[in-house]
């Protein structure tokens, strides 16, 4: 087999990232065709949630993951994507009401019907999507993950692994979903504009410093990747540095195109308040956009 | 693997990262890796599987023979620790030496390189799909260096030493900044 075909052959075979990756792909697609013209998004979101996808599956089901797991500033890559990239790129596309109309009406109607199912999760999600709670587990997590005992053991176990790289990309949607939420309504909380900002720069500076202590450690930190043996042969330091500079530079830069996204939802918007009411009180930002 | 196994794995997971090591001078591995298994070649060219150790604890490198530095010295330093344990303990303990080098390492080249070190080492490899099968299982990996001029190449592995008890299941790693003295408290410990 070529070097080629053989980087896309799954390292680990996960059947939950297989069917994730391929339902959320279906019913996107049978979204888009059950769509009345005029729900359509454009080719902008469209390639913006297929992209996101699909280097969610990249990182995770190629070659690449084999690479995240005996090299350590692979993973921190592996984890810039599934944490940053990826979920920016879905969340932005705002795909809700498009993956909505993807699901097949009997499986629909027996959702519309268990209210209390809908209503828990409707509370939990609601409760996950608070500003501080947001921030803490954005933050949190690569922490968690990158103390370097608890790293060890999740580099060493199959399954922490997985729940490790599950927690970075379910979170990772959970924050840009709350960061980008705009046009009509649904169950996520819409902040301020300004409160959005705010916690793009909240969860930047606590990445900062976790990325430039690592890269400006002189121990290493990281010792499982030398106990399990690198992917090829690098300095163990020059491995830790380049994968501080990942989780430093880069992830911060995140936050500012996403301030960048919202300044541009912000302008927007009062255009639209201005154009539709100009003589107008100010409503509160944010709760500007009217519902459709 | 089921809930309440996932459950006890994560708190003993948040136990072990608010408390630290439980004493242990090497990695503990209780839980986090499957048990030993694998099918190889012995250093006297028969077919074996785990039960070649026959209800023994086993401590297990990833080596190969032609390596220049970082394998004899860590292989001396296990057989060191191994001659401090008392009598009982020493004769109980297996040795397993795994070349991931199949190519240049056939039973009689393991045979010699291995009894140069103890006889209680045991000499395994492999073909690449039993090696790699069996890395795996223990999460590591080993990859082949550009062949120089000579021939020669250098091989990349693992720089542990795994430790499964009697029955088999892994207990501890050995790193390779461990001294003579604490393999020996790790494995007196574990051999208790």
């Amino acid at each position: 087999m070529s070097e080629f075909l053989v980087f896309f052959v799954p390292w680990e075979f996960s059947w939950l990232v297989q069917i994730s990756v391929w339902g959320a792909l279906l019913l996107y697609f049978n979204g888009l065709r059950n769509s009345a013209s005029g729900e359509l998004p454009g080719y902008g979101p469209v390639i913006g949630f297929v992209l996101g996808v699909v280097l969610m599956y990249l990182v995770t089901q190629t070659r690449f993951d084999y690479w995240s797991q005996y090299m350590f500033f692979v993973h921190r890559g592996q984890h810039l994507v599934l944490h940053h990239l990826a979920p920016f790129l879905i969340a932005l596309a705002m795909p809700a009401p498009v993956l909505a109309r993807g699901i097949p009406q009997p499986v629909r109607a027996w959702f519309a019907e268990r209210r209390r199912l809908r209503a828990t999760w409707v509370a939990v999600y609601r409760w996950l999507q608070q500003p501080a709670i947001a921030c803490v587990l954005f933050v949190g997590l690569i922490a968690f993950w990158l103390t370097p005992e608890i790293h060890f053991d999740a580099m060493l176990n199959v399954t922490l692994y997985w729940i490790m790289n599950w927690s970075m990309a379910l979170d990772g949607l959970l924050f840009w979903w709350l960061m980008f939420e705009h046009g009509k309504r649904g169950i996520t909380p819409r902040l301020g504009y300004g409160t959005r900002v705010l916690l793009l720069f909240a969860v930047m500076v606590p990445q900062i410093v976790i990325g430039a202590s690592i890269t400006f450690a002189d121990a290493n930190w990281f010792e499982v990747y030398a106990v399990c043996g690198r992917a090829w042969p690098l300095d163990p330091m020059t491995d830790q540095q380049i994968g501080g500079l990942i989780t430093w530079i880069p992830a911060a830069m995140m936050s500012v195109i996403g301030a960048l996204v919202i300044l541009r939802f912000w302008i927007y918007d009062d255009a639209a308040r201005h154009a539709a009411n100009p003589a107008g009180a100010e409503p509160e930002p944010g709760h500007t956009t009217q519902r459709s | 693997m089921n809930l309440p196994r996932l459950g006890l794995m994560l708190a003993a997971l948040l136990a072990l990262a608010a408390c630290g090591e439980e004493g242990w001078h090497g990695k503990s591995i209780e839980g986090l890796m499957p048990e030993l298994e694998f099918r190889l070649t012995s250093e006297t060219g028969e077919t074996v599987t785990e039960q070649v150790f026959e209800g023994r604890p086993v401590a297990m490198y990833f080596g190969f023979t032609h390596c220049p530095d970082i394998c004899p010295a860590t292989l001396a330093r296990l057989v060191a620790a191994v001659r401090r344990l008392p009598e009982p303990q020493q004769e109980r303990l297996q040795l397993a030496f795994v070349s991931v080098d199949p190519e240049r390492d056939g039973p009689e080249q393991l045979r010699d390189y291995t009894d140069a070190f103890s006889e209680r080492m045991l000499g395994l490899t492999g073909t690449q799909k039993q090696l790699k099968t069996l890395t795996r299982r223990y999460r590591t990996t080993y990859g082949y260096e550009e062949r120089r001029e000579d021939g020669s190449y250098e091989v990349s592995h693992s720089s542990a030493i795994f430790v499964f008890d009697a029955d088999l299941e892994p207990r501890l790693m050995l790193l390779d900044s461990l001294g003579v003295a604490e393999i020996a408290a790790d494995l007196e410990r574990l051999l208790q």
